[in-house]
């Protein structure tokens, strides 16, 4: 039977692939994978054909008949689609093409090879190579991977840990959670690879209770690599669930919450790669930055450093999210432009009026106007124009936007998710909301606007960790780039 | 919709007993409870702390830090409705006053019938089809008034 391809990623499952590949199931084998990341179109459904997969989508259920009859119009080769030929997938290279339980599909893709290779060189060599290749924290603070597993390895502990944050609770992102969805293996081998590396025999993945698809999806994955001796030997990988905070995702929150605490930030030093999870050496990564090691090492350093510009080594997922045409996932080499992204790939706003800001880098991330868009991803330039690409999620507003009132959720999101542990954050995101409230109903307009700078400073020099630290760039970023918006008494309205 | 168990405190013995052994059991134990129960019943505190050897104090910190653990149990379907940026962009603001209206209820409550109990979120990562909403873990996509409705309607 002819061989059809159907994502099971949540973004598909919501668009009703259930059903579709259900109507498939009596006359097509059918294979579920992760999905492509071209959200718009789905659910895909994907035909093997002598030349390669076939694409049809966004599919509904009437279309199934024709779509087997061979006689639908079709969206063509899939790799040959614009917006996927447009791409350089590395990390993503398998996410949609294969059955993400499937050890042999993912074997047969290449999988587990690099694992091989990482006990051929011995740990010092991997750990040389991954710092060669100048892969970052894919998190969002980009520290230099090769260095903090270096540290890790060189901390002197009898047990030492791997943490995969997964605690992926930027708005506008979903890179962790499709990868996870789509080639879990891929974060297993890379987790194992580093478990090898630094001499940790034990590995976490801490996952938001916000996906219960990824969640159920990775540990089918790790049973399966268990079972087939992957997992289980010299090295296990047990999956833990947040319960909906989102400082922890900031990482010692997170190894906190991981010992069973309060999701309370630590000060730095010592660092968790000296005294992380049970204060034993800790290699705590993001699940992107983990899933491209095993990349790196078949590809080659050398390869993987070779995209990018400057300090931005390699690719990014960057996920278009919010009010945008053709929202999806999209991995190419650091230095594509903003506008480029937003404008060309995305395909500008979904409800076709002019773009007026986008928010690169989740609630911390500044606000950027379109006469910013040629702003190249890359951490050093967004850094030097006052954002971050942080976790590379762009959400893409209209015309309609009124970034008073987003400047005013920054401060309400900072006061609901703060953990309270230092006062910048704690109390200033509240005193900051007031403000914003007073500066929108006209009162002092000017005394308060300075005032509120002031307090933007205090949070972003004086606060613990990233959230209070970041929090006055989509703050400040409004006021910069929309001052307008914050003159309109009626504005804004406080819920 | 889902069925929680009454209180039971030998159920709860064992099921905080189920999850001790773990490093770090405190997460693993809060969500089991809650799973059974619907929340995390203050009866089952003392028991908790006993086992994790901390305060009572202790754990009540931990329950009340955490967002998504209850100390009662919800509604009999939970409305997690998506309140970040990138649902805000394609109208999710006006869809949540909405929904407010509609059930008659703020953000954390349940309706008066103990039908459905509304909470925010921030983030389910469907941040290409919002507004986005979990329906008893289920997710919706590209919600307005209307559709969550219907979902609510047509709910189990």
């Amino acid at each position: 039977m002819t061989r059809v391809f159907v994502s099971r990623d949540i973004f598909s499952v919501v668009l009703g692939a259930n059903a579709v590949a259900a109507a498939f199931a009596p006359h097509a084998t059918v294979v579920r994978t992760g999905s492509r990341g071209m959200v718009w179109l789905e659910p895909l459904v994907e035909v093997e054909t002598p030349t390669g997969r076939i694409a049809y989508g966004p599919v509904t259920l009437a279309d199934v008949p024709a779509i087997l009859a061979g006689t639908a119009p079709s969206l063509g080769l899939t790799d040959e689609i614009p917006f996927m030929k447009r791409q350089t997938r590395v990390t993503f290279a398998r996410c949609g093409v294969v059955d993400p339980f499937s050890l042999a599909d993912y074997e047969a893709h290449g999988g587990l090879a690099a694992l091989r290779k990482a006990r051929e060189l011995g740990a010092a060599a991997t750990i040389d190579l991954v710092l060669k290749s100048g892969l970052r924290g894919r998190g969002g603070a980009g520290f230099p991977t090769g260095i903090k597993w270096k540290t890790t390895a060189d901390a002197d502990g009898d047990r030492k840990y791997i943490v995969c944050n997964a605690d992926e609770g930027d708005s506008g992102t979903f890179a962790d959670r499709m990868l996870m969805e789509g080639d879990p293996f891929s974060l297993i081998e890379g987790m194992a690879i580093a478990g090898f590396c630094v001499g940790a025999t034990k590995g976490y993945v801490y996952t938001r209770s916000e996906y219960p698809h990824a969640i159920a999806t990775f540990d089918t994955a790790l049973a399966v690599a268990r079972r087939a001796g992957v997992l289980g030997n010299d090295f296990d990988i047990e999956q833990r669930v947040g319960a909906g905070a989102y400082v922890c995702g900031e990482e010692t929150a997170l190894l906190e919450s991981l010992e069973g605490k309060r999701g309370q930030v630590r000060a730095k030093p010592p660092l968790p790669a000296h005294k992380g999870l049970f204060g034993c050496p800790t290699v705590v990564n993001n699940v992107i930055t983990l899933a491209t090691v095993p990349a790196i090492l078949t590809g080659g350093a050398e390869a993987y450093q070779a995209l990018g510009i400057g300090r931005s080594r390699g690719t990014m997922p960057v996920q278009l999210a919010g009010n945008v045409k053709h929202g999806g996932l999209f991995e190419a080499g650091f230095g594509v432009s903003l506008g480029e992204l937003v404008i060309d790939i995305g395909g500008g706003t979904l409800s076709g009026r002019p773009v007026r800001a986008v928010q690169v880098g989740g609630p911390l991330g500044a606000y950027f106007p379109p006469s910013l868009f040629d702003t190249p991803f890359d951490y050093e330039a967004f850094a030097a124009r006052d954002g971050l690409v942080g976790h590379g999620g762009i959400v893409v507003f209209d015309d309609t936007v009124d970034l008073a009132r987003q400047a005013r959720f920054a401060m309400e999101f900072c006061a609901v998710e703060s953990c309270g542990k230092c006062t910048p954050c704690r109390i200033g995101s509240t005193r900051g909301m007031e403000t914003i409230d007073k500066i929108a109903a006209g009162e002092k307009v000017a005394a308060n606007t300075e005032l509120l700078r002031d307090l933007c400073h205090t949070l972003k020099f004086g606060s613990l960790c990233a959230l209070g630290g970041f929090i006055p760039y989509p703050v400040l970023s409004a006021l910069d780039h929309f001052p307008e918006d914050f003159l309109n008494p009626q504005g804004i309205a406080a819920e | 919709m889902a069925v929680y168990e009454p209180w039971n405190e030998a159920r709860a013995a064992e099921i905080i007993a189920s999850q001790a052994g773990l490093e770090g059991a405190a997460l693993p134990i809060l969500h089991a409870l809650q799973h059974a129960f619907g929340c995390v019943p203050t009866e089952a505190v003392p028991t908790v702390a006993k086992v994790l050897n901390l305060t009572r104090a202790e754990v009540h910190g931990i329950v009340t830090f955490y967002h998504e653990f209850r100390r009662t149990p919800p509604g009999r379907h939970v409305l997690r409705l998506c309140r970040a940026e990138a649902c805000q962009a394609v109208g999710a603001d006006k869809v949540a006053a909405d929904v407010r209206a509609n059930l008659g209820v703020d953000w954390h409550g349940t309706t008066s019938d103990g039908a459905v109990t509304l909470e925010p979120v921030f983030c389910l990562g469907l941040c290409a089809v919002g507004p986005a909403a979990l329906l008893d873990g289920a997710p919706l996509g590209r919600l307005d008034a209307a559709t969550v409705a219907a979902a609510l309607e047509t709910a189990p």
